[in-house]
């Protein structure tokens, strides 16, 4: 019987809100006990003193890039970057070629996770058939597939008529529809966030009404459909406020933030470092205190990376040349500790809930939490622990990061996937 | 004050003694522009670049005779004849003219930024010849030695750069260059054409022409590109010339003796009228006699003319 004694750690359960000292028994991948004191029987044991046991981590927006673009990543790549980031578990994006907008490529996407064999890979579908935004996918076929969410993320459904037809379509499904939000005729041609260093830098904008207007017709959508709607990555004050005003009202709307738009402003474009290109764009000062303050009230519910890798090559261009997206998955939990825990926006516990409870209730996974008898996915932090960021030593094929060179703090330093340590960074195993 | 900077990327970062210093160097390169022989043995072995991923006969052609007169070794590159349309990327084009031994590479190029890159790549040093919308360093210090000729002082002046501002490197290096030097600079164009925050580069934003002009020591026209009207940016050519355009009444506002400039080809009766093109106040043709002399000093300055190889 394969047995494993995590000992000697705080338990941080984000659903009770609670850090307490305990022990955690695993039992044939499932947690058999939590508890102070306990014994491993003839079962290994891992001496986490001075750590920090969370549920394992989920980062629900990644993209994976397989099939069809497996030299920027493949699911066994990203996986690997996900164990060493702390994730047990991650959402991948459905912009693959060909695009996730059927059930063969959410079964291939399966199966060449299950091949991988590190972390838990929950595909999200395509809205609209290519993401085309005309046609509707056959959801239900999707979702019978293993399809945990349904998106055209890369790009918004630019036509409110399919997304309200969309969102119906959903809700009869019972999937949440994600939405990236981007008014196509504003956007066209921005590269960055419209303001004053786009003026200096003589680079094309993107002005924060093309994602506002976009929030702000889908909650209404919402709103109207019923539909559940995430807005992915949320990066301007004026989103949260729209944000905000919904969940007042009542609408079935939740949110998203990513590490490098609540780190991150326009400012760190500056040189035309292609490591900043992302979109949404990194966005100004009052912007990242808005989306702080909105991740402090609960306004926005998870943390989610977009981790967007590219080859080298695609990214040593031309700054206007070069495709959005930044690597985030290695570097997101620090991010979150050094920014949000240590300054004191978020506790610990909240911090865990927007990546575990919070992302899990929005697919709806049985995953986020730590209780007996479910599957044991465990992340140990090391709050005390820091590393200077070094793309050189990434799982994940893209080294395309803002971060190199950053000190990070609070950092994982296990990853347990039902009961199977996936990232072991340095923790003594006593069998 | 000595030359320290590899490259010339824009004005933004320069200061005001580099500025100066630049300006200054091309009091004596103009002298050599004035006599028969233009030939002075300054740049002799070493070889100069120009890299031209937009079409540019005056910026291209300046730069040339700048080297030439130098007696520096001169290749033109430009992307309808090279590699570029075999799909080889800026930063392998660069390589590939480093590894030929270019001293001096001079990039013009539509995206912004494009210069940085190629500076962060190869060790020659590199001059942006105007990249997108971002800076057109050289054709700025060229008005400022312009202006700093016929007004003797930049420090105090009125200067108004009105038309797409949005678009326009020319206006930017200006704002940077003119502020720095302490001269005081309004803009001027349609709403759509004023990009996001300019307030904070120092410059006062204006609607109407007439206040731009009001008192103005400088006056700056820019080039209109015909196909922002397809792109909605302005209604009609009719329009834009009727609020935009400068002509004499208009000029009038202006102070006496004020100078018009245009960064060319000029829009005849669009953004200027002909009798103002070509004008007492016009300095235009000035402007490019003045562009050689600038790019001679940039070329001294950053080519290690007669500065002993370390």
């Amino acid at each position: 019987m394969h047995k494993l004694l995590i000992k000697g750690g705080r338990v941080i359960d984000p659903q009770a809100g609670k850090m307490f000292a305990a022990d955690i028994l695993i039992v044939e991948g499932e947690i058999a006990a939590v508890g102070p004191g306990l014994e491993p029987g003839e079962g290994a044991v891992m001496d986490v003193a001075g750590k920090l046991v969370a549920p394992g981590l989920i980062d629900m927006h990644v993209h994976f890039r397989e099939p069809g673009f497996e030299a920027k990543e493949t699911i066994a790549s990203g996986s690997r970057a996900a164990a060493r980031g702390g994730f047990t578990a991650v959402a991948c994006m459905p912009n693959t070629d060909p695009v996730a907008d059927n059930r063969a490529v959410i079964s291939y996407i399966k199966a060449r996770a299950k091949e991988a064999g590190l972390v838990k890979v929950y595909p999200i579908g395509a809205l609209t058939r290519g993401s085309r935004g005309e046609e509707l996918t056959e959801m239900a076929d999707l979702k019978e597939a293993g399809a945990v969410a349904l998106s055209d993320d890369g790009r918004s459904v630019a036509s409110a008529a399919v997304m309200r037809r969309a969102m119906q379509y959903a809700r009869m499904v019972g999937l949440p529809v994600i939405s990236h939000c981007e008014e196509p005729t504003l956007s066209a041609g921005g590269v960055m966030h419209e303001g004053y260093i786009s003026t200096v830098l003589g680079l094309p904008g993107i002005p924060a009404a093309a994602e506002e207007i976009m929030v702000a017709r889908d909650i209404i959508l919402s709103e109207y459909t019923g539909c559940p709607l995430h807005i992915a990555h949320v990066s301007t004050a004026g989103s949260v406020r729209l944000i905000r005003e919904a969940k007042a009202r009542g609408v079935p709307v939740t949110a998203e933030v990513t590490p490098h738009h609540f780190t991150l402003t326009d400012r760190a474009v500056a040189d035309y470092d292609t490591s900043t290109k992302v979109n949404p764009p990194l966005r100004t000062e009052e912007d990242v205190a808005a989306l702080k303050e909105a991740l402090a009230d609960g306004t926005i519910d998870v943390i989610a990376t977009d981790h967007a890798p590219h080859t080298l090559e695609e990214k040593d261009v031309e700054y206007q040349q070069a495709p959005f997206g930044l690597v985030g998955l290695e570097t997101a939990l620090g991010l979150v500790w050094t920014e949000l825990v240590i300054p004191g926006v978020l506790s610990p516990v909240e911090a865990i809930r927007k990546l575990t409870v919070n992302p899990a209730r929005i697919l709806g996974l049985q995953e986020g939490v730590l209780k007996v008898g479910g599957d044991a996915d465990i992340t140990i932090i090391d709050p005390e622990l820091t590393e200077v960021v070094d793309p050189a030593t990434f799982a994940s094929k893209g080294r395309n990061t803002p971060f190199a060179g950053r000190r990070l703090q609070g950092l994982p330093v296990a990853t347990i996937v039902k009961g199977q340590v996936v990232y072991n960074r340095n923790l003594a195993m006593i069998s | 004050m000595n030359w320290k900077r590899k490259d010339l990327l824009g004005l933004q970062n320069l200061s005001a003694e580099e500025i100066k210093l630049i300006l200054d160097t091309a009091v004596p390169m103009k002298e050599i522009l004035g006599r028969a022989i233009k030939k002075v043995p300054a740049l002799r072995g070493r070889t100069v670049v120009t890299l031209f991923y937009e079409p540019s006969t005056r910026t291209r052609t300046s730069f040339e005779l700048a080297a030439k007169y130098l007696s520096a070794d001169s290749v033109n590159i430009s992307t309808a004849t090279s590699s570029v349309v075999k799909g080889e990327t800026l930063k392998d084009t660069a390589r590939t003219l480093a590894a030929m031994g270019a001293d001096v590479v001079i990039l013009r190029h539509p995206m912004a930024g494009a210069p940085n890159l190629l500076a962060r790549t190869i060790r020659a040093a590199v001059i942006n010849a105007g990249d997108g919308a971002h800076e057109h360093p050289t054709q700025a210090l060229l008005d400022m030695f312009t202006v700093r000729e016929k007004k003797g002082e930049l420090a105090g002046l009125n200067v108004a750069i009105i038309g797409d501002v949005l678009h326009s490197r020319v206006a930017r290096s200006n704002i940077w260059g003119f502020t720095k030097m302490g001269a005081r600079v309004r803009i001027c164009g349609p709403a759509t054409m004023i990009p996001p925050e300019i307030e904070a580069t120092g410059v006062q934003v204006c609607t109407r022409i007439e206040e731009a002009l009001d008192g103005a020591d400088v006056v700056m026209m820019l080039r209109i590109q015909l196909e922002r009207q397809q792109q909605g940016l302005f209604p009609s050519i009719r329009e834009y010339a009727r609020l935009f355009g400068l002509n004499r009444e208009r000029l009038a506002l202006a102070r006496p003796g004020a100078l018009v400039m245009h960064p060319g080809p000029m829009n005849r009766g669009v953004e200027i009228s002909p009798e103002v093109a070509d004008g007492i106040n016009s300095v235009i043709n000035e402007q490019v006699t003045n562009g050689v002399a600038v790019r001679m000093a940039l070329l001294y300055l950053l080519g290690g003319g007669g500065i002993p190889d370390a």
